[in-house]
């Protein structure tokens, strides 16, 4: 697409557009010094947390395109990886065999929970963001049900191991040790003390590629103009309701897939805590990346993860090294997660209603022209 | 489009305002008083225990209604309104007031915090109409977030809520033993065996309730619900929007913080740092299944909405742990579950409702 | 019965009532291919009614459907939905834009008939997962525009299009169907310069040359004339005049308009005698920028104790008027209130100053719908006015019942059908819901009343209620009322004079007695 057809390059408005990624790269400016890491270890991890994130945070841009806003229920598709793992850690399957299988285990629970989540969503227009973060918070109660409660007494598990002392129910934390990093140690490349997960970026990229190419498709299109004016949309014959739900169901489907791949990384599974922030950290990088609640690119999906975990990586080390104490850094970073959600929701709906009285004005200053 | 609801039987509409979940709530809770007495816990204390939570929630959930009546939906921001609370506690706290005094004086200390607070949150609820819920919930989160950063860097110096070893920081959880705890509650406590009523945290909520209440009848409170009943009638009739809006967020923090300030003289502790996190969606939660909708509250549906929460958050572990013990032999703690569900279950009704002013 | 050709629509019979109300009665008319037909007539006419039946739209079968038969091609026809109308190769441009704002033209003119290329992923789930074919959907969508005759740049996203070229894209998408046979458009003029709609109704011939047959809505009659072969007149819901545009002229077809059998005893209104020729109210270079009613330039006088009516066709800003001087709507110029100057975009200032307005839109702006009656009528004196408050000390308290006893005044006084005071405005009908809305007007006790289009929507027993209401208002209570409305025969029923807005200005001012044939020249004098 052509955007920008004027060439003359604006530096003020590039600031103004790119306010947030800016900002980040303000704050990364002044805390990579003072927090002392070596370049290489910082390498190494903003790596090690590409292949980790990158594919949860690209699970977000198919609802924003269908004009669905930032899905605060991703949380929903890493709750239905999750399941896929305890099932796969308790049938003993290792490696990658054990992942593509968990994958697979978590495809139907994901589409279930994505059509449910959609259909709700389709309740409740102008509000899905509101609804998708609550339906977290109840869908997180029905997991606990599931996981804490059935499973050992109704579901059956065989191994104990996973199992709470008292006989059913799901361990705090899971070791996915047998797992551990498979994905990424497949083909890894080692350059001096960095490990670059080739595989896991394969994946990565390939996930890009579906990306690019579902916009092209039939599917892509309508959910762009659903995306855009549902109301047209629906006067051409394209299914509304169903093409929401569609792209809902598709990024909880992916987000499943890529809460296996971020669990493998990180070797466990904290069973009830794992996905609760997991939507927030998502939604804030690819904010920090410089996307808003209706347009998100590729582009911005990875700049955010550089960014947003560059900052979490010193800002704990930046704010004992300035305050003291340790733990302002770590509080630190959390609220700028928080902040950084806040400020772009709130920068979209200003701007939503700024667009409308700025219509107002042109017309009223053309009359005004011609009663002259 | 609004439907003229013409041929409909009078208790088919009853069922219908009232709500399928609410009903399936409140039959829950009446089950699980009559099962109560079967299996083994002590109906009396039952109640007991749930009038008392009654009287620490109360006030958090009546921080509700200004926003909704004005039309700014459910307030999500209330962890604003508590930080204000806790600034005031802590002062109060830092310089040196016990007993009853330290309670006033932290109501007193709070009040301009919360006006300021509420006064910028209203304002930047007026730029963003129509995303109000959302945006709230964020501007809580971020609140919180930032105040974890002050709880450690604000000089306070008062022994009992500094970290010992550091010599500075607040602590996460501050006794109020000396302080305020139970100033309200003990105050005028009826006591029998198996009850303890709070006498005086309920005639407390009564008073701020009547407040609310009589305020609702002035001028003023009349123009707030016809801004929140239709925003474009209320300009037509010459109300400045705008300026209502503000100051019923206004009204909601300071009631959050107030309320904030009565639920810790009633558990005896104060916590900060990340506790506000989580104290928003069991008060929203409560007055929706009270009966309020996104845009429509009363007194009735704080009370009666507290009441049934607090039942459920009270009955559920003794009731269902002890029910389990007689079917399967074993303890089985499911109502920390059974309660999120049922909470969050609500609020995404009260989501899903056409309750949009209707044109 | 052999005819040698079968028309390729023919409408035969066609009656439409909504729940008793007629609005088409016994339509007959036929069309040829290429044929282009002007279709005009006032507001209320049934012109959109018709069109509605043509495009098979949902509002007619949910209202229980029409009389009559649509014939294309020899076929009987009953559209299900607007899609069957689709299918047959109906095509329809509505007066607002139904364009996707982000897509491009070739976007938008094939949107959700993209050609589509097969691949391996969309053989297993589904045509959905089909690759859009870019070359070929440009391909055609430029088809469509050439067949316009105009130049449209495809690429061009349509929020960064000039109106003209928004208009085009639409009608292109109607022409990029194959099996388009009769194309529909409604207003298509009204939002375009001059110089556009030139080039507009040129396309439209191009079109026509084509063999497509073109029906062309629009108040501008001179158009009609300049591009149409034939005229249909409607007026009440009946066809008054079906002409070859060769025959006619612009004055001719104001006449069919407007021209009804003028009932003089009740259009006759006596004069007051007692009548002051003061001002009460003076306008000056008002502009308002209300959404599909602008107000351009508009200056007036308003005299003390008459009713002023203002009345034009829709579109024409005559609501943008008291819109922008109640400062509902951003407005500039000068209102000048018995020689003190009022504030504009301010709502208090307005009521403050003893005016007070009843709104067209009653249930956007009139009334508290999910509040009593009580509320409705007794809020705005209650706001500003400080009526039915009682005083406790420094508290100023609703006196609820202050509250009851006004309402059910008004309840009695304007026969406001409701089971009681109580009870919320949502479920009263339109026609009491409007009683409503003057109610909470005379609560105020206004010195000046703007009443705006007050018997939209509403049964005539209501109606006849509702404009006596108003006469006794301005009698009884010696208040100005200035009535906007677009039936004209209503204006002329209760008003002394009725100015007549076009164009977002003034055309003229007459005596209510003057003949309709020149109210009617009024409205469509400067129609833009």
């Amino acid at each position: 697409m052509k955007l920008l057809k004027n060439n003359s390059f604006n530096i003020l408005t590039f600031f103004k557009d790119n306010s947030v990624p800016v900002m980040f790269v303000l704050i990364c400016a002044v805390c990579i010094p003072v927090a002392g890491f070596p370049l290489q270890y910082l390498l190494s991890e903003i790596i090690t947390r590409i292949g980790r994130n990158a594919f949860l945070i690209l699970a977000l841009l198919i609802p924003i395109m269908a004009g669905m806003g930032l899905n605060f229920g991703m949380t929903l598709g890493a709750m239905a990886g999750e399941i896929g793992l305890i099932f796969v850690c308790d049938w003993r399957i290792y490696g990658i065999p054990g992942i593509v299988l968990a994958m697979i285990i978590s495809i139907p629970i994901s589409v279930l929970l994505g059509w449910l989540c959609g259909t709700i969503m389709n309740m409740a227009k102008g509000r899905e963001m509101i609804t998708g973060y609550i339906m977290n918070y109840f869908i997180n109660g029905i997991y606990q049900l599931i996981v804490l409660f059935c499973m050992g007494s109704i579901i059956p598990i065989k191994h104990s191991d996973i199992l709470l002392p008292r006989g059913y129910g799901i361990r705090v934390t899971v070791d996915l040790i047998n797992m551990r990093q498979s994905l990424d140690n497949l083909i890894a490349v080692r350059i001096g003390m960095i490990k670059i997960p080739v595989f896991t970026f394969i994946l990565i990229a390939l996930m890009c590629l579906f990306i690019v190419w579902f916009r092209k498709t039939k599917l892509g299109q309508d959910m762009r103009a659903v995306g855009q004016d549902m109301e047209v949309a629906r006067a051409t014959g394209i299914t509304v309701e169903r093409t929401r739900i569609i792209s809902i169901i598709m990024s909880t489907v992916l987000a499943g897939f890529g809460m296996i791949i971020y669990l493998q990384n990180i070797g466990s599974l904290t069973t009830y805590t794992a996905h609760s922030q997991i939507g927030m950290f998502c939604i804030a990088a690819l904010l920090v990346g410089g996307a808003s609640v209706d347009k998100a690119s590729i582009g911005n999906v990875f700049l955010g993860v550089i960014l947003f975990h560059l900052m979490f990586i010193v800002a704990p080390n930046a704010g004992a090294a300035i305050t003291g104490d340790s733990m302002i850094g770590e509080y630190f970073r959390v609220f700028v997660s928080y902040g950084v959600i806040t400020v772009a929701l709130a920068m979209y709906e200003a701007k939503k209603r700024r667009a409308k009285s700025l219509a107002g004005r042109k017309l009223a200053q053309a009359q005004k022209e011609e009663a002259k | 489009m609004g439907e003229t609801l013409i041929s409909k039987s009078t208790l088919q509409k009853a069922v219908q305002s009232f709500g399928l979940p609410r009903l399936i709530i409140a039959g829950f809770l009446l089950s699980l008083f009559i099962t109560a007495p079967f299996v083994g816990s002590n109906f009396f204390t039952q109640l007991s225990n749930t009038i008392n939570r009654f009287g620490w929630n109360a006030v958090l959930v009546l921080a509700m209604v200004p926003m909704v009546h004005s039309g700014c939906g459910l307030n999500f921001g209330l962890p604003l309104g508590i930080i204000s609370g806790l600034l005031g506690a802590t002062l109060s706290i830092e310089m040196g007031f016990t007993g009853f005094a330290s309670f006033v004086m932290a109501v007193v200390f709070c009040t301009p915090f919360a006006l300021v607070l509420g006064l910028g949150y209203g304002w930047l609820l007026n730029k963003i109409k129509g995303g109000e819920m959302m945006i709230a919930t964020y501007v809580g989160f971020s609140s919180v977030s930032f105040m974890c950063m002050m709880w450690l860097l604000l000089p306070y110096k008062s022994p009992t809520m500094i970290w010992g070893y550091a010599g500075k920081g607040l602590r996460t959880t501050i006794s109020l033993e000396g302080f305020y705890s139970g100033v309200l509650s003990n105050f005028l406590a009826i006591r029998t065996p198996h009850m303890l009523i709070p006498t005086g945290a309920i005639l407390f909520f009564a008073l701020l309730a009547f407040g609310m209440w009589a305020f609702l009848h002035t001028k003023t409170g009349t123009a707030m619900t016809a801004v929140g009943s239709n925003a474009t009638f209320a300009r037509a009739a010459g109300i400045n929007v705008d300026k209502i809006r503000i100051l019923s967020v206004g009204m909601s923090t300071w009631l959050g913080a107030v309320g904030i300030l009565v639920y810790q003289q009633g558990f005896g502790w104060m916590q900060l740092y990340m506790a506000p996190f989580n104290m928003a969606l069991p008060a929203v939660s409560a007055i929706l299944i009270g009966g309020a909708t996104v845009n429509k509250a009363s007194i009735i549906n704080v009370v009666l909405g507290t009441f049934l929460f607090q039942g459920i958050v009270t009955m559920t572990p003794t009731v269902i742990n002890n029910l389990m013990m007689v079917i399967t032999g074993q303890g089985l703690d499911i109502s920390e579950v059974i309660r999120v569900i049922a909470s969050n279950g609500m609020i995404l009704y009260a989501l899903t409702r056409k309750s949009e002013v209707t044109r | 019965m052999t005819e040698k050709k079968v028309p390729l629509l023919e409408v035969r019979n066609v009656s439409k009532d909504f729940f008793g109300n007629k609005v088409l009665n016994d339509i007959n008319f036929t069309m040829e291919e290429g044929d282009v037909l002007g279709l005009v007539g006032e507001n209320g006419a049934g012109k959109s009614t018709l069109m509605k039946i043509l495009f098979g739209m949902d509002v007619i079968r949910e209202t229980g459907g029409y009389g009559g038969e649509v014939i294309i091609n020899g076929n009987v026809v009953k559209f299900v939905s607007s899609f069957d109308a689709l299918e047959s190769g109906i095509g329809m441009v509505h007066q607002e834009f139904s364009l996707i704002p982000g897509f491009t033209a070739t976007e938008n003119i094939l949107l959700n008939r993209e050609p589509q290329k097969y691949n391996v992923i969309s053989e297993i789930f589904g045509k959905r997962l089909n690759t859009l074919n870019r070359s070929s959907m440009k391909e055609k969508a430029e088809d469509a525009i050439s067949k316009l005759g105009v130049k449209i740049d495809s690429d061009m996203v349509i929020n960064r299009m000039p109106v003209a070229h928004k208009q085009f894209t639409e009608i292109a998408r109607e022409l990029s169907k194959d099996n388009m046979k009769l194309l529909i458009l409604d207003e298509p003029t009204d939002v375009l310069t001059e110089k556009e709609a030139e080039t507009l109704l040129e396309s439209i011939g191009t079109v026509a040359k084509r063999g497509i047959a073109v029906i062309f809505i629009t108040h501008r009659l001179h158009e009609i004339l300049s591009v149409c072969n034939k005229v249909i007149v409607m007026r009440d819901g009946l066809i008054v005049k079906d002409v070859p545009a060769k025959e006619t002229n612009v004055e001719e077809i104001t006449k069919w308009m407007v021209g009804r059998k003028v009932k003089e005893q009740e259009t006759k209104r006596e004069s007051d005698p007692d009548k002051s020729n003061k001002t009460i109210m003076s306008v000056k270079n008002l502009w308002v920028d209300m959404p599909g009613e602008t107000v351009r330039n508009v200056s007036l006088d308003i005299t003390e104790g008459e009713i002023l009516g203002i009345g034009g066709l829709a579109g024409q800003g005559k609501l943008g008027i008291p819109n922008g001087i109640m400062g509902l709507y951003e407005a500039g110029g000068k209102v000048i209130l018995k020689g003190k100057e009022i504030p504009l975009n301010s709502p208090r200032q307005c009521l403050d100053a003893n005016i007070a307005f009843v709104s067209e839109d009653r249930r956007g702006v009139g009334l508290l719908l999910d509040e009593t009656l009580e509320w409705n009528i007794a809020f705005p004196a209650m706001q500003i006015k400080n009526k039915f408050l009682k005083k406790y000390g420094p508290i100023t308290w609703r006196d609820e019942k202050a509250i009851e006893k006004v309402t059910e005044k008004y309840v009695e006084e304007l026969q406001i059908k409701c089971t009681g005071t109580k009870q919320n405005a949502k479920e009263l009908s339109g026609g009491n819901q409007q009683k409503i809305c003057l109610a909470k007007a005379f609560a105020l006790e206004p010195g000046l009343l703007f009443v705006s289009e007050p018997t939209r929507g509403i049964d005539v027993g209501a109606k006849a209620l509702v404009l006596d209401a108003l006469r006794r208002f301005n009698r009884e209570k010696g208040v100005t009322v200035v009535m906007i409305s677009s039936e004209l025969e209503e204006l002329r029923s209760v008003c002394d004079r009725i100015a007549i807005v076009s164009g977002g200005k003034i055309s003229g001012i007459l005596p209510a007695t003057e003949s309709s044939e020149k109210f009617g020249m009024l409205m469509v004098s400067n129609v833009r």
